[in-house]
């Protein structure tokens, strides 16, 4: 059996059971809404600050709720055993990784529903290039974030001190998908006079090929132990 | 030889020696550079101590990718050590870049390095990424108990760390254009301060490699004092069920 | 007279072991069992029982010794050894906020099992869960999680059953709906291998026995014996 077809049956799993429990989409689209505003709040009221600064505020929001998010989706593995009861099937671990990734990105893309409508309102940035562009960025930037995300979030959700040691692991790692993701949000409010917008997404994309290989690769030894 | 004299010494030795001779020329011999200073000189620890940070950092990743594939007591011993040691340099390049960056202005309004502490550009940000990174790793490994977890997954974080360092570098260097001149290569670097350079390259190397194979065995000896791993060679009858 | 061929060595287990920082769970397992025979371990709580399971089902790795499913190492073939083994355990490795169809469906799709809502129906009936299949597991007593379980330890039909404590947590029905699907599971000259704490009645279906202690084979012999077994080994 194909490992894609296989992939998709895991991702299926894990909509059913992310669809079945709607609250947790809920709970932390609620937590990103609230740092949003805590970064209107810490940065003041002047207007044009907050439209500079508004990449920055959404993708910053978006890093801190992707934390919530991933531990979230293992969380559920863990209630009952039931990643282990995944492993007794037998299915290839890049299969669970791919599904599971996917899954957790699809969570973000939700979340992000809500967040980048919410910043346009808070911060009342402009789109001057179209809006395909900032969907690409978010899609191929969260993809950065869900990718090294389950794969740590695998391993953090088993040991102690779980809470800390997800954001801890996770965040050095990704800063080149922050970098690019605001600097590329912040050309598509602010303009792209020197057309750069084409490499932060080029980046992205890299970043996205190499971390997605690798940790499916990584993700079999993970479980293993 | 003495038994307390085991053969890594040589490597602390030899390094300390080197180390002395480049100093001594940084310091004392060589003429001041005429822009920065005497700020300047600590050039000649800062260039050397980057270039090993990044040099072990790979030598961490070359037994991250050992420790995956065999995992045993002395890879996992490995792998720990040089990401401390990593680790180690790395703090140092930051600091010693702090000082150079901020220029020797302890009283002294008219030197002109500039006096920023922290510069945001890509070497800078590279370095400090990769020093949260690997601390992360030592960080994780501390949270594990069990043996086997904890050369997985620490073998697996240095690699996915690692591997982030060039991307991250690229990243940062199309942001910004920073203070750092065009990579300090022996190229770029006027003759008379090759060698120091090189060997202080070659020092820091040794004692860098002295602090690893000491590390690991000093992790190795008190993995032994504990509860031996080994099972005992007794065999029972197998049990057998449904016919010989 | 054709002499019948002896059946297939089912799992080959060779001086399985594993420990932990400061103490051996496990040590120096030897078991051949050929396909079709039966075997029950009993000990006391934390005698090994559980973790002897695991790692037949290849979900725990041994600290060292080999472990041959039809020949095959999990090493070698991992995809194609755990096939041959189904589990059910006393984690029950179910998804909360799943309907009981649900969860069949999800078991046959990444098992690679075609879509059959019909054999998933007459599972749930078999398992005594008719009716509930679009009821949420969340809603579970544990005696249903527990035949839920059963639900998909028949779905995927391994040649090697392992049950650790299978009678946890059910009523009196329910233990004899494990005993007749023990017997039923052996008809079919299913390998079997059962942990549990009910020793009489253990002793009475499987046909070998053995007693852990401290990770240890303490004792091997018929089923039968088992009980008496366990009780001088516990007095020692």
């Amino acid at each position: 059996m194909s490992v894609v077809r296989q992939s998709l049956a895991v991702l299926r799993k894990d909509l059913l059971v992310d669809l079945r429990s709607l609250r947790r989409v809920v709970a932390v689209s609620l937590f990103g809404a609230m740092t949003l505003l805590l970064f209107s709040f810490a940065a003041g009221t002047d207007s044009v600050v907050l439209k500079e600064q508004a990449a920055g505020y959404l993708w910053l929001a978006l890093f801190l709720s992707s934390t919530l998010a991933l531990s979230e989706s293992f969380r559920v593995e863990l209630e009952d055993d039931a990643l282990e009861g995944l492993c007794l099937l037998p299915v290839d671990p890049r299969a669970l990784y791919y599904g599971k990734a996917v899954a957790n990105l699809l969570f973000l893309l939700a979340l992000s529903c809500i967040l980048v409508p919410l910043s346009f309102g808070l911060y009342g940035p402009s789109l001057r290039l179209p809006l395909v562009n900032l969907i690409a960025l978010l899609v191929f930037g969260l993809a950065g974030l869900a990718g090294p995300g389950t794969l740590y979030s695998a391993m953090t959700s088993r040991a102690r001190g779980r809470d800390v040691m997800l954001p801890l692991l996770l965040f050095p790692l990704v800063v080149p998908v922050l970098v690019a993701g605001v600097k590329g949000t912040a050309l598509v409010f602010g303009g792209d006079p020197m057309g750069q917008f084409g490499s932060w997404l080029q980046l992205l994309i890299v970043f996205d090929l190499v971390y997605w290989s690798l940790c499916g690769l990584l993700f079999g030894k993970v479980l293993d132990s | 030889m003495n038994k307390y004299f085991e053969k890594e010494h040589i490597l602390l030795v030899v390094g300390l020696a080197m180390l002395a001779w480049g100093c001594n020329q940084a310091l004392f011999v060589l003429p001041g550079e005429t822009y920065m200073g005497e700020v300047f000189r600590i050039f000649f620890l800062h260039v050397p101590t980057a270039w090993n940070s990044l040099l072990i950092g790979t030598v961490a990743f070359g037994a991250a990718l050992g420790a995956l594939v065999k995992r045993s007591r002395g890879w996992d011993a490995a792998v720990e050590a040089s990401v401390e040691v990593t680790l180690v340099l790395i703090v140092m390049v930051l600091i010693q870049g702090s000082i150079w960056g901020h220029g020797g202005t302890w009283g002294d309004p008219r030197t002109e390095a500039g006096s920023t502490w922290w510069e945001w550009e890509p070497r800078l940000t590279a370095s400090a990424v990769m020093a949260l990174s690997f601390a992360g790793v030592l960080s994780l490994r501390s949270f594990i108990e069990q043996f086997e977890r904890r050369v997985l997954w620490t073998a697996v974080a240095t690699v996915i760390a690692y591997v982030d360092v060039p991307i991250v570098y690229l990243c940062v260097k199309w942001t910004d254009r920073g203070m750092h001149q065009d990579h300090s290569t022996p190229s770029t670097v006027s003759d008379v301060y090759h060698w120091p350079l090189r060997v202080n390259a070659f020092a820091v190397l040794l004692i860098a490699l002295w602090l690893i194979v000491r590390r690991a065995k000093l992790t190795l000896a008190r993995d032994a004092a504990r509860a031996d791993q080994t099972p005992p060679t007794e065999s029972t009858t197998p049990l057998v069920a449904g016919g010989a | 007279m054709i002499d019948a061929p002896s059946p297939p060595l089912a799992l080959e287990a060779s001086n399985l072991c594993r420990g932990y920082q400061n103490r051996w769970a496990l040590l120096g397992l030897n078991l051949r069992m050929r396909s079709g025979s039966s075997l029950l371990v009993v000990g006391a709580n934390g005698a090994g029982k559980t973790t002897l399971l695991r790692m037949l089902a290849t979900t725990l790795a041994p600290t060292s010794g080999s472990l041959a499913i039809y020949g095959e190492r999990p090493q070698d073939n991992l995809l194609g050894v755990r096939r041959r083994l189904g589990l059910v355990s006393h984690r029950t490795h179910l998804y909360d906020d799943l309907t009981a169809t649900e969860l069949l469906e999800v078991t046959a799709a990444i098992a690679g099992m075609a879509k059959d809502a019909d054999r998933n129906a007459a599972l749930l009936e078999r398992v005594g869960l008719s009716g509930r299949g679009t009821d949420v597991i969340r809603g579970f007593s544990a005696g249903m999680r527990k035949r839920l379980c059963f639900a998909r330890l028949l779905l995927q039909d391994p040649d090697i059953v392992l049950l650790d404590e299978p009678y946890g947590q059910l009523d009196v029905a329910g233990v004899d709906f494990v005993d007749g699907l023990i017997t039923e599971l052996l008809e079919a000259r299913k390998t079997l291998v059962m942990s549990t704490h009910q020793v009489e009645r253990g002793a009475r279906l499987l046909q070998q026995g053995l007693v852990l202690a401290s990770g240890r084979m303490n004792w091997v012999g018929t089923a039968a014996d088992a009980p008496v077994a366990l009780a001088e080994a516990l007095s020692r």
